[in-house]
């Protein structure tokens, strides 16, 4: 008896050590992503200016707004409070480039999530369905990344008005593309596993598999991509932003300010290098985010 | 190959098609009419400028209209620019545009593969971490704020170039524009480059051709460069739509009379012709342009036979 007992708990131990040593994919992930010091560095700059865009505008005592009639177009100084300098109708640029932030962060996440949502529906479905039906839509996807979109959203907002909501869809619509492909080619693997085969036996509607089963399998690498769509989102947002058809006074976003810097970069440097420095940083941070993501996820760069 | 050439280019077709379509039945669905103005126009009037413009028939009539105008390369006249016809504003500044693409492709495309190859080729030295730190700078640098940038450097604190303008199109008002252009894109090559080559160096006919003792130069030219060169030409595409589409920003940042000066204005102006007509032209320019990466790619890959 108990020798039994004690054999029980040997195995048990084995049993513990063993499962010590497996660790699951995401904890893989997360010590590899841990040890690159570049993009953990890169997250906690982006922790940061997230924080700042949240709550930073109440270290100022301007609106973004607000006019100061005294200091207008002066350079960046504590004694006025204008951190960041005002621009030429007195607004303070050290709140601006904040707001712009919240604008421009927003529509990143707002449109990568949108994408992620369409690209993983269409793609889930095509590889699922598979045979003719993913020939024809994935035909259609390739019909599309050969679109001209930046000129196709602006033929949008020519069209139906410059709406900030309006530019969350469009740009979120555009950038599914590669999403749905790659979710297309993960389906298509996953679909051939035995657990996707029980779940066919035991009788599972073939809506329920692909929500209850591919989709979660396939979140991870969608997540990693969506974080380097981020990026491209912003940069869409201010490229639209820059030829003034995106977001319209008094509001405004990274884009916006860097347009408007830019036209008095000659006498006003400060209203260009501020909003252009978040900007750079902001996107500079995602990238190494993203590609430390993906360096940690993707099992083949082991 | 012949036929996969052709089967190539008679995929092309539809997807141009598609484009016209999409952008006709947006137009058509937008409120108002180009003719609605603040003015009342008289009914009889109206009437008759709705029949020149085939306005009064039902809408798959003035698609084929369309697509037969657009067949025929002709755009009709433009909405903001009274006394002008669409082509002749496009043919004006099509010139100014494909100037700049050219020479800002191929300097992406030159200096981006060479920075990627004396990149692999001195991997994990001091070079090597100068192409990459520079191909992660270029990357995050939008061409609009890289644009800014560059005209305080280089026009107003050195006065060495001039802060934009055409005059022509003589080489000092060309460079910076370029420069703004390709940066991101030579950066995008370089890093590919430089993957691609390190993976194909560590390949096993690349130790073979070692073992043999062929001269290192001609390893890297006649072995190395053409499997390497692939993922590269297969991101052309996306770098060449990347480039026209940059074409708006920059021709705006720099007051060139370009395709993306004329497309900004369109859209500011609200000016449904011409924006829709540029956006066949550059869309069409696109798809051709994909067919052609499309065709090379096959003929580069030394893996695909016919």
């Amino acid at each position: 008896m108990i020798g039994t007992i004690s054999r029980d708990e040997e195995n048990k131990e084995v049993l513990m050590d063993l499962e010590l040593e497996s660790r699951s994919l995401f904890q893989d992930a997360k010590v590899r992503f841990l040890k690159n010091k570049a993009a953990v560095f890169s997250l906690v700059v982006v922790a940061v200016i997230v924080l700042m865009v949240l709550f930073g505008q109440s270290l100022s005592v301007y609106s973004y707004e607000d006019i100061d009639w005294d200091n207008m177009l002066v350079g960046p100084s504590f004694e006025t409070g204008h951190y960041f300098g005002t621009d030429d109708l007195g607004r303070d640029i050290f709140v601006r480039t904040l707001q712009g932030g919240k604008i421009s962060l927003m529509v990143g996440i707002m449109g990568a999530l949108v994408a992620v949502f369409i690209g993983v529906i269409y793609g889930a479905t095509a590889g699922f369905i598979g045979g003719r039906t993913d020939n024809i839509m994935m035909r259609f996807v390739d019909i599309l990344a050969s679109f001209p979109f930046m000129f196709f959203v602006i033929l949008l907002v020519t069209f139906f008005g410059r709406n900030i909501g309006f530019i969350f869809v469009a740009i979120g619509m555009v950038s599914w593309l590669d999403i749905a492909r790659i979710v297309r080619g993960q389906t298509l693997g996953l679909k051939e596993k035995e657990f996707i085969e029980a779940a066919h036996v035991s009788g599972t509607s073939n809506a329920k598999i692909v929500r209850k089963h591919i989709i979660p399998n396939v979140i991870g690498i969608v997540v990693v991509y969506a974080t380097l769509l981020i990026p491209n989102m912003i940069i869409f947002e201010s490229f639209l932003s820059f030829l003034g058809l995106g977001v319209q006074e008094p509001d405004t976003s990274w884009g916006a300010l860097v347009n408007e810097g830019s036209k008095v970069m000659d006498i006003a440097f400060w209203q260009l290098i501020y909003p252009g420095l978040f900007l750079v940083v902001t996107l500079f941070c995602f990238n190494f985010v993203g590609d430390g993501l993906r360096d940690a996820l993707d099992p083949k760069d082991r | 190959m012949l036929k996969f050439i052709i089967k190539r280019i008679l995929v092309a077709i539809p997807t141009l098609l598609i484009l016209i379509s999409i952008s006709f039945i947006l137009v058509h669905s937008a409120p108002g009419s180009p003719f609605t103005d603040d003015r009342d126009i008289s009914p009889a009037v109206m009437k008759n400028i709705e029949a020149k413009y085939h306005l009064d028939r039902p809408l798959y009539v003035q698609y084929v209209y369309y697509l037969k105008d657009v067949v025929t390369w002709d755009f009709g006249p433009s909405f903001k620019y009274k006394d002008f016809s669409i082509n002749e504003l496009v043919n004006a500044s099509f010139g100014v545009s494909v100037k700049i693409g050219f020479w800002a492709f191929v300097l992406a495309m030159g200096i981006g593969v060479s920075c990627g190859i004396v990149g692999a080729l001195n991997q994990n030295t001091k070079i090597d971490y100068a192409v990459m730190s520079f191909a992660m700078v270029g990357v995050a640098i939008p061409n609009f704020v890289l644009g800014p940038i560059l005209v305080v450097l280089f026009a107003i604190y050195f006065k060495v170039l001039p802060a934009g303008g055409w005059n022509g199109g003589s080489i000092e008002y060309v460079i910076l524009p370029v420069i703004a252009m390709s940066f991101r894109y030579i950066a995008s090559i370089a890093r590919i480059m430089r993957a691609s080559m390190i993976e194909v160096l560590n390949s096993n006919f690349i130790r073979t051709a070692k073992a043999k003792g062929m001269a290192n130069s001609y390893i890297i030219l006649h072995h190395a460069l053409r499997p390497s060169i692939l993922p590269v030409v297969s991101y052309m595409g996306p770098a060449f739509v990347g480039i026209v589409t940059g074409s708006v920003v920059i021709e705006t940042i720099f007051g060139l009379p370009g395709i993306g000066q004329l497309f900004v204005n369109g859209a500011l102006n609200r000016d449904y012709n011409m924006v829709l007509t540029l956006t066949i032209i550059v869309g069409g320019l696109m798809i051709l342009f994909n067919t052609i990466v499309d065709i090379l790619y096959v003929v580069i890959d030394p893996k695909i036979k016919y």
